[in-house]
Parts: C-alpha cells; sequence; structure tokens
C-alpha cells in the first residue's frame, strides 16, 4: 500500500514536470510554424533590415529594422538609468542602511515589483510624457526617453533585490578581512564585496534587462508608437512588442500581415533568450 | 613593566546575551600573551574588541575601557586607523584571489601607496618576517589561492605586517593547520615579538604554553585567572583553571 502510494506520487511529480516542458516547447513550435511563412515569402534579409513597417500598404513592407533598433533603444536607455540606480540601492541596503530601514526598503521594494505595468504606464504618461515635453521642449513627450524611464522604474526592483542577495550572502569573513587590513567602509564595498558579488549582480541586471526587452504594455502607453526609423532618444518610436499587441487584432488570420506578427516574436524569443542565457552563464559562472 | 593595552571593567554584550564580563587586564608590549578557555569562553570576543572588529556585529554592545598607549579605543580613536595599528590573523586562511605580490601590498595600496620600489622592499621585508620569503621569492606572481594552508596562513601574517601594526591577534591561528605548518608559525611568533605585542587565542594548551610569555584563562565570558604562563600551568591558583589544562573539561 505504502509502495503504491510512494509510486503514484513520484509518477504525478513527473509527469507535472514533463508537462511544463512540453507547453514550452509547444508555445515554441506554434510561434515558429506560423512565423515561419514569412520567411518563405519575403526572405529573412528583407524581413530583419528591411526600413518600411507598411503590413497594410499595397504593396505592404514587412521591414522590422525600424522595431529592433526602437526595442534596442529603449532597452539601452532603460539599462543606462536602471544599472546605477540598482546596484547603488543594492549597496546601500545591503552595507550602509541600518538594521530598521534595510527591512523597511526590502519590504517596500519587494512591493513595488508587484505595481501591474499598466498602472506604471498610465503613471508615466501622466507624469513623465508632460515632464518631456516641457523640459526638452520636444513637440511630444511620447518619445524612446519616457520608455526607457517607465522601464528602468519597472526593472529596478527585480534588480536591486537580487543584486541586494547576491551582497547580502558575501561571506562576511571577507569583510572582516579586508576591515583587519585597514581598510575603510568604502575601500572594503569597491575592493572585496562588489568583486565578490559581480556574478550575482550581472545576473541580476541581465534578468532586469530581460524584463524590458518583454515589456509591452507600459512602452505601448508612452512611447508615441511610430513605426519609422528611430531619429534620436527624444523621437517617437515603436518597439517589437508594442507592434504585436496593437496590430495582431486587426492582422486577418493567414495574411503575411498576420506571419509577420509571428516573426516578430520569434525575434524577439531569440533576444530574451540570450539575455537570459547570459545572465544564466553569470550566475553560475565559478571562481577559478 | 611596559604596558601596551589596558583593559578596564571590559563587557560585551550581543543582543542584549553577555559574552564578556567586567575582564581587566594589562597587556605588556613585547612580549605574547595567550588566551586560553573553551568554546564560548569569550576568548575570541575579547580579540576582536582590541580591534573593534566587533563593531561589525548588529546589536553588540560593548561598556568598559580599552587603552591602547594610553589612548581609550572606544572614544578617540578612528577605528580605521586602529586597525591599521592592530592587525589580526584569523584561523582560517583567507587569501585574496590574487597573486602573491598583490595579497602582500593589499594594506599599503589601500593606504594609497603607489610606488613600486617601495611595493617591492615592503613586500621582500614582510615575507622574510612571516619566513615565507625563502619559499616564496621566484612565486611572487603565483596565484595566491594555490598555496598551501600553511603558505597561505603565512602569507596573511605577510600581509598583515606590511602594514605596519604595534598588536598582532591571532585568532586560532593554526587550527587548520598541520604540526609541521604550526611549528612555523610558532617560530614566526617567537621572532616577532621582538618588534611587536602579540595576542594569541588558541584552543590548543600546548600551544599557548610553548610561546606564551602569559597567559589568561577565560570561562563563560570571565577572565578566571591570569598569570606567567609557566606558572598557570604548574600551579593555577583557581580549580577551574586546573580542570581545563589538565583535560577534566573543554
Amino acid at each position: 500500500m505504502k509502495r503504491l502510494k510512494e509510486f503514484i506520487v513520484e509518477w504525478a511529480v513527473k509527469a507535472s514536470g514533463i508537462v511544463s516542458i512540453v507547453l514550452v516547447a509547444l508555445i515554441f513550435f506554434f510561434l515558429l510554424k506560423e512565423g515561419i511563412f514569412l520567411f518563405k515569402t519575403q526572405g529573412a534579409g528583407g524581413f530583419l533590415a528591411g526600413r518600411n513597417w507598411y503590413p497594410i500598404s499595397e504593396p505592404p513592407g514587412f521591414g522590422i529594422l525600424p522595431l529592433v533598433l526602437g526595442s534596442l533603444l529603449v532597452t539601452f536607455g532603460a539599462a543606462l538609468i536602471s544599472i546605477p540606480l540598482s546596484v547603488a540601492s543594492a549597496v546601500y541596503i545591503a552595507e550602509i542602511a541600518p538594521g530598521w530601514l534595510k527591512e523597511v526598503l526590502k519590504s517596500t521594494i519587494e512591493l513595488l515589483a508587484a505595481i501591474p505595468s499598466v498602472v506604471l504606464g498610465f503613471i508615466g504618461m501622466m507624469t513623465v510624457v508632460p515632464w518631456i515635453r516641457s523640459t526638452f521642449h520636444v513637440p511630444t513627450g511620447l518619445t524612446a526617453f519616457a520608455g526607457s524611464v517607465v522601464l528602468a522604474f519597472m526593472a529596478m526592483p527585480t534588480m536591486i533585490s537580487i543584486a541586494e542577495d547576491a551582497l547580502h550572502s558575501v561571506p562576511r569573513m571577507y569583510k572582516e578581512g579586508a576591515y583587519a587590513l585597514g581598510a575603510t567602509h568604502w575601500q572594503t564595498i569597491r575592493r572585496v564585496i562588489l568583486p565578490a558579488a559581480s556574478s550575482g549582480i550581472v545576473a541580476a541586471m541581465m534578468l532586469g534587462i530581460g524584463r524590458v526587452v518583454g515589456e509591452t504594455m507600459a512602452v505601448m502607453m508612452v512611447t508615441g508608437n511610430a513605426a519609422s526609423m528611430p531619429k534620436g532618444i527624444l523621437y517617437p518610436v515603436r518597439t517589437l512588442t508594442a507592434t504585436i499587441a496593437a496590430e495582431m487584432g486587426e492582422a486577418v488570420q493567414g495574411s503575411d500581415h498576420y506571419f509577420a506578427l509571428f516573426a516578430i516574436g520569434i525575434v524577439l524569443f531569440v533576444m530574451t533568450f540570450m539575455v537570459n542565457m547570459a545572465a544564466d552563464l553569470f550566475l553560475h559562472r565559478r571562481r577559478g | 613593566m611596559d604596558v601596551k593595552i589596558q583593559v578596564q571593567d571590559l563587557s560585551v554584550r550581543f543582543s542584549g546575551v553577555s559574552a564578556l564580563k567586567n575582564v581587566t587586564m594589562e597587556i605588556e608590549a613585547n612580549k605574547i600573551l595567550s588566551v586560553i578557555g573553551p568554546a564560548n569562553s569569550g576568548k575570541t570576543t575579547f580579540l576582536k574588541t582590541l580591534n573593534r572588529l566587533n563593531d561589525l556585529v548588529a546589536g553588540v554592545s560593548v561598556s568598559g575601557t580599552v587603552f591602547l598607549d594610553g589612548k581609550d579605543l572606544y572614544k578617540d580613536c578612528d577605528p580605521v586607523l586602529l586597525r591599521r595599528k592592530v592587525g589580526i590573523i584569523f584561523a582560517l586562511p583567507l587569501p585574496l584571489p590574487a597573486s602573491v605580490f598583490e595579497n602582500v601590498v593589499y594594506g599599503l595600496r589601500r593606504q594609497g601607496i603607489r610606488d613600486k620600489k617601495t611595493l617591492a622592499t615592503a613586500v621582500e621585508k614582510a615575507l622574510r618576517d612571516a619566513y615565507l620569503w625563502d619559499e616564496m621569492k621566484d612565486r611572487l606572481g603565483e596565484l595566491a589561492l594555490k598555496l598551501s594552508g600553511g603558505q597561505q596562513q603565512r602569507l596573511c601574517i605577510a600581509r598583515t605586517l606590511a602594514v605596519n601594526p604595534e598588536v598582532i591577534l591571532f585568532d586560532e591561528p593554526c587550527s587548520a593547520l598541520d604540526p609541521l605548518s604550526t611549528a612555523k608559525i610558532e617560530e614566526a611568533m617567537l621572532k616577532l615579538k621582538e618588534r611587536y605585542t602579540l595576542v594569541l587565542v588558541t584552543n590548543n594548551t600546548k600551544q599557548a604554553a610553548r610561546v606564551g610569555d602569559r597567559t589568561a584563562f577565560f570561562l563563560m565570558g570571565e577572565l578566571v585567572e591570569m598569570d606567567v604562563t609557566s606558572r598557570i600551568f604548574t600551579a593555577p591558583l583557581d580549580k577551574r583553571t586546573d580542570d581545563y589544562i589538565s583535560g577534566k573539561f573543554g
């Protein structure tokens, strides 16, 4: 009786594991199956390097270069804002803040991670967008920069809490060793604690960036959605994710447009996969 | 008798739990003081009050006074400067993942010393004092993590010496080492006391007897007795000291 129970539990656990793997694989194959048609009719070169995205004009243009650049521009800007800020906050929380403040900050930051992206997009639209318009004297605040700012704030909670964990898990012996040699607090942080936690910190940054690349709703609300070649950080752009979200509803099933959106999905998948993979490599890097 | 460190009525609590109770003692200059006692007797806590490493522990509170050359450590002393004057060697050698040379000059670089010649002289001197120069003179570029445990521990001593301390604290420096490496470290300590004041915390009563000029016995956070080493080991005044050194408990 007992052995039967063991057997059932073991198989149930095994089956759940397999189901989740199969589901992921199925999603990927579905994406590939739908997207692959476009490469047959348009060719990969024209799709990836084409400068015109006119999916419903006659003749249609399916070049996603402006969308890729839009995504990269917004992501890069967000990384530039969020990485220094989150490393600094993580160091503050892990090393400098007094005990009670540390706990308050940690739970507050984890709470921030729970804000739905549409709410952040809404706040961005109401605050960041008008601020950009009046500060930089541009015709519209709906720009790549607005997207970067909103996404930076979206990614930071994840980045801070994972980086803080990495800093916190540096053995206390390292810290004592540095202090014992007469290093100051800052020297200890800079020369001992940060290097020792570097792999965890890089992984935290990558995970945050992975989230930024895949984010849709907030970017769609604040970047202006102009599918033209981006001219700079203060111009409207459109990202890959926003394109799929905005156009999937109106694309005729089985049309080139429909397949093109799936092909964008493949490109996005490859991009986030690469970022996550890089994060994984750093996380499991061992010191030689 | 030349007094280097004077401890008066020192008590330490960690989040309310008492770790050290009303310790009063004097530590002589250019001598080795051995500190013995069973686990949880407060010896390491005592050691770490001497260079304020306990400050790093959350919830610590220190009362009483510690004077180094007549200066109150907990009142008119910058802990960073203090730790340059009072170095510490830990139980587990912890070299940085860098070359032998870089490990020795680590403290000097943090003080902003860049001159290559000064650094090279300092490395040779520190390694000689730590009895490591002959083994290391052709291996300065090697990764410190590749050295044996005993060599790593002597490297840690060298890097402490490089900062030019006045007092060196040893926290069970040989607990992870073989007898041969232990002998080398003890030899280095006996030589070092000519120029430095040494405090050695050890679980090994024989080691305490071998190198200590004086010995202090701690039990449950209290200093039971302290005297010239030969006296403590041959004619202890307190029965608890006698029981501990003769191996009845501990």
